[in-house]
């Protein structure tokens, strides 16, 4: 029994990197204002498409260069981190309760409620969502709360699959049964002996869920559907990026590495925290 | 006095209209042992379900009534039933690692129960369970009451559910092959302890095997089932001294002996069989008649 526990023991090196980029990217964020070296939106024609530091031509103070109006991509970044965090906490976190609750009753309860819920699911997944998200925001109107409601209205599908199965498994295990003889309401049952065991698994989905969060508000920003079009987005600053390729390709290819950066790293760490969460793997 | 449990010609079918339980009848009085034995599929489990009040939702129990302790089970309402299966009863179940919850501490899974339904104060109900622990001759309390139920082997975990199963008093614990999942050695352990206990705190137990060995050594009545039927029921002294059934016959025909591993050891008669089945077809002829 102490050799299957072993090999948890330490911090593995995956969640000390994506722990670690997501801290410095949020904590970058949180500090904008201290730690960006410029004004995100100041021009200065004379400065524009400035290279990064290491490529001749490059200004002091300017680390990744500058876009096509002259603005700092670095701090255009740090400040572009804002807008991504906060839609990636609160879309994540929205997302998480509809459809947790929803997977927890359709598992638990099963019957009834299960057969409405699990159709409606069937019938949310047959939408692309990009297209569905799209179509929400044009109708919902720009903004932050409609990014945020728009990811949520989209994905709860994914916790409620999955917590649902998890919930199913653990109502069939003789704990839950035994429960219910000792003499434990129903509801009480579900979140007080069945809830902590999916607990690891719905740490691990909101963990995704904030990768995946961001990834739609950088595509929304793309197709200019997001933000007021003054704060920097990532996905604000990548679609300019395109546009200047030929001339500037830093612009692009800096804010597509910070973000596929942050996805994957939500991912690994959510990967990682559950097996750290989960009694049996810990 | 009334007797502890007393189940009277219950039926319980499937939604296809087929019949589980046979117009079980069987009674357990305070402080006995009832063994309840049949092969793999009588509805042993069935039967232990029903009485505790968590048949799956694809049963239906259609006739027969259920007393505990004279209280008539099936006219409560089911608020007072949990309540009252929760107050008398207990469950030792099959798989002792199913049977606790994998993400809470053996600890609290034991305390819980005792301050949350039973209203306990915390102390008490941690005097008590370390006293239960004792009993079931767990000899270091502390690591376990501190361990995830992961951690500790199959016979320990057995020991902790025998140890919550008598710690509120129970008048009546079914026992469902509480040592199947075991390996031989500890098998015996758990049955002595479960023999112990009983003794002890004198708890009716309805206990549930396949195993006719177990049956000798632990119940003082047995039933035995056939396809949701009780074919014969007797002391056990008297079973084994001389079974009345030609199908309980078979079965100790079927047990293997120490003495002579082999010889006796036979598969149940085809005859024995043809005459259960004509035995079960008439009796669901005449149960089918009133209804319908
Ligand atoms: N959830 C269920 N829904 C419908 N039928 C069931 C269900 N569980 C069991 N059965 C059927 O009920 C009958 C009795 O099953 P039960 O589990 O009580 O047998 P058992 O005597 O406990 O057998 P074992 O020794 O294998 O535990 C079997 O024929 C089985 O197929
Ligand atoms: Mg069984």
């Amino acid at each position: 029994m102490d050799e299957r526990r072993a090999p948890r023991r330490g911090v593995s090196p995956r969640l000390w990197l994506a722990g670690g980029w997501l801290l410095l990217a949020l904590l970058a964020a949180i500090f904008a204002p201290l730690v960006a070296p410029q004004d995100p939106l100041a021009q200065d024609l004379m400065l524009e498409r400035l290279p990064p530091f290491w490529l001749d031509g490059a200004e002091p103070g300017y680390w990744l260069g500058t876009d096509s109006l002259g603005r700092d991509l670095l701090s255009r970044l740090i400040f572009g981190g804002r807008i991504a965090f906060i839609v990636a906490f609160a879309a994540a976190i929205a997302t998480c309760l509809v459809g947790s609750t929803l997977g927890l009753i359709s598992g638990y309860f099963g019957g009834w409620a299960d057969r409405i819920i699990s159709r409606i699911v069937d019938v949310w997944m047959a939408f692309p969502p990009v297209l569905f998200a799209i179509l929400l925001v044009a109708v919902l109107g720009t903004g932050l709360s409609s990014v945020i409601i728009a990811i949520a209205v989209i994905d709860w599908t994914r916790f409620c699959r999955v917590i649902r199965a998890e919930t199913m498994g653990q109502s069939r295990m003789d704990y839950v049964e035994n429960a219910r003889i000792a003499g434990y309401g129903r509801i009480g049952i579900m979140l007080r002996e069945v809830l902590p065991n999916v607990v690891p698994s719905i740490v691990a989905l909101l963990s995704l869920e904030m990768g995946i969060a961001v990834i739609v508000e950088a595509i929304l920003s793309f197709v200019n559907l997001s933000i007021s079009t003054d704060d920097p987005t990532w996905g604000g600053i990548i679609a300019e990026g395109r546009i200047s390729i030929h001339q500037a390709w830093w612009v692009l290819v800096f804010p597509l590495i910070t973000l596929i950066l942050t996805v994957l790293s939500f991912s690994q760490f959510g990967e990682a925290l559950k097996t750290r969460f989960d009694p049996v793997l810990r | 006095m009334s007797a502890c449990l007393d189940i009277r010609d219950l039926s319980a079918v499937l939604p296809n209209g087929q019949r589980v339980l046979r117009s079980v009848s069987l009674s357990v009085q305070p402080g006995e042992v009832r063994a309840l034995v049949g092969e793999s599929g009588a509805g042993k489990t069935m039967i232990g379900k029903a009485v505790l009040g968590v048949l799956p939702s694809s049963v239906r129990i259609v006739e027969g009534d259920m007393l505990l302790e004279g209280e008539d089970l099936g006219r409560l309402e089911p608020k007072a039933r949990r309540t009252l299966i929760g107050a008398r009863t207990a469950l030792i179940p099959q798989d002792p690692l199913t049977a606790l919850n994998p993400s809470r501490r053996i600890g609290s899974q034991m305390t819980d129960r005792l301050v949350r339904i039973l209203g306990w104060s915390g102390e008490r109900a941690d005097t008590r369970i370390r006293q239960l622990l004792d009993e079931v001759q767990i000899r270091d309390p502390d690591r376990v009451l501190k361990s995830y139920p992961h951690e500790l082997s199959g016979g320990m975990r057995q020991r902790v559910l025998i140890a919550a199963a008598f710690a509120a008093e129970p008048r009546l614990i079914v026992a469902d092959e509480p040592t199947t999942a075991l390996d031989v050695t500890v098998q015996k352990q758990i049955l002595r302890l479960i023999a112990q206990l009983q003794r002890d705190h004198g708890t009716a137990i309805l206990f549930v095997t396949h195993d006719l060995g177990v049956v000798a050594k632990i119940s003082q009545k047995v039933s035995v089932l056939y396809a949701g039927k009780v074919v014969e029921e007797a002391e056990t002294a008297a079973l084994f001294a001389a079974p009345q059934h030609p199908y309980t016959r078979a079965l100790m025909a079927a047990t293997p002996r120490y003495t002579d591993p082999f010889a006796s050891l036979k598969p149940v008669d085809e005859a024995v069989l043809a005459g259960l089945a004509a035995e079960i077809a008439a009796a669901d002829q005449a149960w089918r008649r009133p209804h319908g």
